[in-house]
C-alpha cells in the first residue's frame, strides 16, 4: 500500500475502533484519520445502560483502548466534528467546521440515532433518550435512590435500564407499548420469563399501553398513557428503537436501502467507499436476505472485513450475528435470528428457574437460539444454526440429551 | 509494570507491559495485538478472547469461574490449558507470563 494513501472513518465507535487498528495491523502505512462527533475516544457502548449506569464502571474502564495507543499506531482522532458532505468526484469530505478533507479511501461508520417520539412534554427536563456516553452521564446524574423513574418501551435498552437503576435502588415502571414486552426479537414464552424476573425484581411493567404525553412545569413529572392511567416520575427514559445515519451516504448518491448498503466486502456502491456496523444494510448468506444489524458483533466483524478490502484481501463477509443482554443475574446471550420461526423449543425450567435456552426453528432446522444463564447451548447454538441440517425435535427438547450429540461431526 | 508475551498462531510474539489489575484481553487489544477480538468487551459473554496459557503458567493462575468453563468447552480447538483472556488479570506474580493465540476464535 501507498504510504500517501489516506483513509478517513467517519465515526468513531466499536467499527471505527476495530477497523483502524486492523488496517495497520494489515499493512496500511498511510495516513488514518478517525472523525468523531463525540468528545470521547472509542468506548464500549452496550454497558451504558448497565454497569456505567450503576457505577460500577466509569468512563475510563469503558474506553476500548487507551489514546497512547491510537498515537502510538499514528492513528489520528478528530472529535466534535461531523461530516457534512461528501464530493465523491474529488474525493473530498467536508466537516460542519468548514475544513475539508481529501481521501484516497473512506469509510462511513456512522452509526444509528435513536428513534424520537414526539409527544407534548418530551423536551422537559429529567426526559432522556439513552444511546451515547453524553445520555447515560446526564442521566446517571439524575438518579438516585427512591426516585422514581419511567422507562418507555419494554426492548432489551428499556429492561437493561430498568434492571440497573432498581439496583440503584430506584422505583421502576416500563411502558410498553405492544401487548407484551420484547415483542419484536422474542418468542411470548421469553417474553414471559422476563417479565416475571422483573416483577420479581420489583419493576412494573404495563404492556399495551401508549405514552401520550409528559406532563410537569418544567421538570417531568408524570407520564400520561391514553389509558388515561398517570405514572409520575421523577426522571422518564425512553427506548424505542434506532434509526441508521444515512444522510451523509445520500446526499452524497450512495445505495442506500434501510442502511447504507454494502456488498459483502463492506463496499458501497462506490467502492473507494466503504461502510461498516449499525448504519449498513448488507445481505447475510446463513439466512439469505439484506440484514441491518443493531449490534457490537457485526460492527467489529464487518469493520475487520473493511479493512481487509482496503488492504487488498477480499474476505466475504458471513458472519453469524449474535447479540448479548444482562439483567440482574440474567446472562442473556443471543446467536442468529429468530425472525420466521415456527416452532420454540425450550431446554431447562423456563417457567420456575433463571436458566434455559429457548431454540427457534423453522422447518426442523434451527433459526436463532436465546440462551439465559447456560453459555454451552449458545456456543453450540451458534454451531448448530451454521450447520444448517433438520434436528431431531425430541432430542433438541431433551435436557438430558447432550446438545453436543446433535452436531453433524 | 509486569510484562507479557503473546505468541500469536503463526509465531510472531509480542512482549507488553501490562498494568497490574489490567486483564490480558485488554493487553493485546491496547497493544493491537491480531488474534484477540474481544467482541463484548470483557464480560465473558462470547469467546472471542481464548487464548491458551503456556504449560509452565498454567498452575499460577486463578482457575476459571463456571460459566468461563462452559464457554470453553464449545470454543474451536479447546485444550486443557485454553482460558478466555478477559478473565485473567493481570499480576506481579505474574510477570513473564507467556499465551499462546489460537488460530481463529471461530
Amino acid at each position: 500500500m501507498e504510504s500517501t494513501s489516506r483513509c478517513i472513518i467517519v465515526g468513531a465507535s466499536h467499527a471505527a475502533a476495530q477497523l483502524a487498528p486492523a488496517l495497520r495491523q494489515q499493512g496500511w502505512t498511510g495516513a488514518i484519520n478517525m472523525i468523531s462527533n463525540e468528545y470521547f475516544l472509542p468506548y464500549h457502548r452496550p454497558p451504558l445502560s448497565k454497569d456505567f449506569l450503576t457505577g460500577a464502571k466509569n468512563l475510563e474502564s469503558i474506553m476500548i483502548r487507551p489514546a497512547a495507543a491510537y498515537q502510538k499506531a499514528n492513528i489520528r482522532i478528530t472529535m466534535g466534528v461531523s461530516a457534512t458532505s461528501i464530493d465523491r468526484a474529488n474525493k473530498r469530505l467536508t466537516l460542519d467546521d468548514g475544513e475539508t478533507l481529501n481521501y484516497d479511501k473512506l469509510v462511513l461508520t456512522t452509526g444509528a440515532r435513536v428513534r424520537r417520539i414526539a409527544i407534548p412534554g418530551v423536551d422537559l427536563a429529567g426526559v432522556f433518550y439513552l444511546r451515547d456516553m453524553h445520555d447515560a452521564q446526564q442521566i446517571k446524574q439524575s438518579t438516585g435512590a427512591n426516585k422514581r423513574a419511567v422507562i418507555i418501551g419494554g426492548g432489551y435498552i428499556g429492561l437493561e435500564t430498568a434492571s440497573a437503576l432498581r439496583k440503584l435502588g430506584m422505583q421502576v415502571t416500563v411502558l410498553e407499548a405492544m401487548p407484551r414486552i420484547l415483542q419484536r426479537v422474542t418468542a411470548p414464552e421469553v417474553a414471559a420469563f422476563y417479565a416475571r424476573v422483573h416483577a420479581e425484581e420489583g419493576v412494573n411493567i404495563i404492556s399495551d399501553v401508549q405514552a401520550v404525553s409528559i406532563s410537569g412545569e418544567k421538570r417531568a413529572e408524570a407520564v400520561i398513557c391514553q389509558n388515561g392511567a398517570e405514572y409520575p416520575a421523577d426522571i422518564v427514559i425512553i427506548g424505542v428503537g434506532v434509526i441508521p445515519n444515512t444522510a451523509l451516504a445520500e446526499s452524497a448518491g450512495l445505495q442506500v436501502d434501510n442502511g447504507i448498503v454494502v456488498d459483502e466486502f463492506a463496499r458501497t456502491s462506490d467502492h473507494d467507499i466503504l461502510a461498516a456496523g449499525d448504519c449498513t444494510s448488507h445481505f447475510n448468506p446463513i439466512y439469505q436476505r439484506h440484514l441491518r444489524l443493531e449490534s457490537v458483533q457485526n460492527a467489529s466483524d464487518q469493520a475487520s472485513v473493511a479493512a481487509a478490502t482496503l488492504c487488498g484481501n477480499l474476505n466475504p463477509y458471513s458472519a453469524l450475528p449474535w447479540f448479548w443482554s444482562d439483567q440482574y443475574d440474567l446472562k442473556l446471550q443471543i446467536a442468529g435470528l429468530s425472525q420466521g420461526y415456527t416452532d420454540v423449543v425450550i431446554r431447562g425450567d423456563i417457567n420456575g428457574s433463571r436458566s434455559f435456552a429457548a431454540f427457534y426453528v423453522n422447518e426442523g432446522k434451527l433459526l436463532a437460539v436465546d440462551a439465559v444463564n447456560r453459555p454451552q447451548d449458545f456456543m453450540l447454538g451458534k454451531r448448530l444454526i451454521v450447520q444448517n441440517s433438520p434436528l431431531d425435535m425430541n432430542k433438541l427438547a431433551d435436557d438430558n440429551v447432550p446438545l453436543k450429540t446433535l452436531l453433524v461431526s | 509494570m509486569p510484562t507479557v508475551t503473546y505468541v500469536q498462531a503463526n509465531g510472531n510474539s509480542h512482549e507488553v507491559n501490562l498494568d497490574a489489575g489490567s486483564s490480558l484481553m485488554q493487553g493485546a487489544v491496547d497493544n493491537m495485538i491480531d488474534g484477540i477480538l474481544a467482541e463484548c468487551g470483557g464480560s465473558c459473554s462470547c469467546a472471542t478472547c481464548h487464548c491458551y496459557i503456556d504449560e509452565s503458567w498454567v498452575d499460577k493462575i486463578t482457575p476459571a469461574s463456571e460459566m468461563e468453563k462452559d464457554l470453553l468447552t464449545c470454543v474451536s480447538e479447546p485444550k486443557d490449558n485454553s482460558r478466555l483472556s478477559c478473565q485473567i488479570r493481570m499480576t506481579e506474580a505474574l510477570d513473564g507470563l507467556v499465551v499462546h493465540l489460537p488460530v481463529s476464535q471461530f
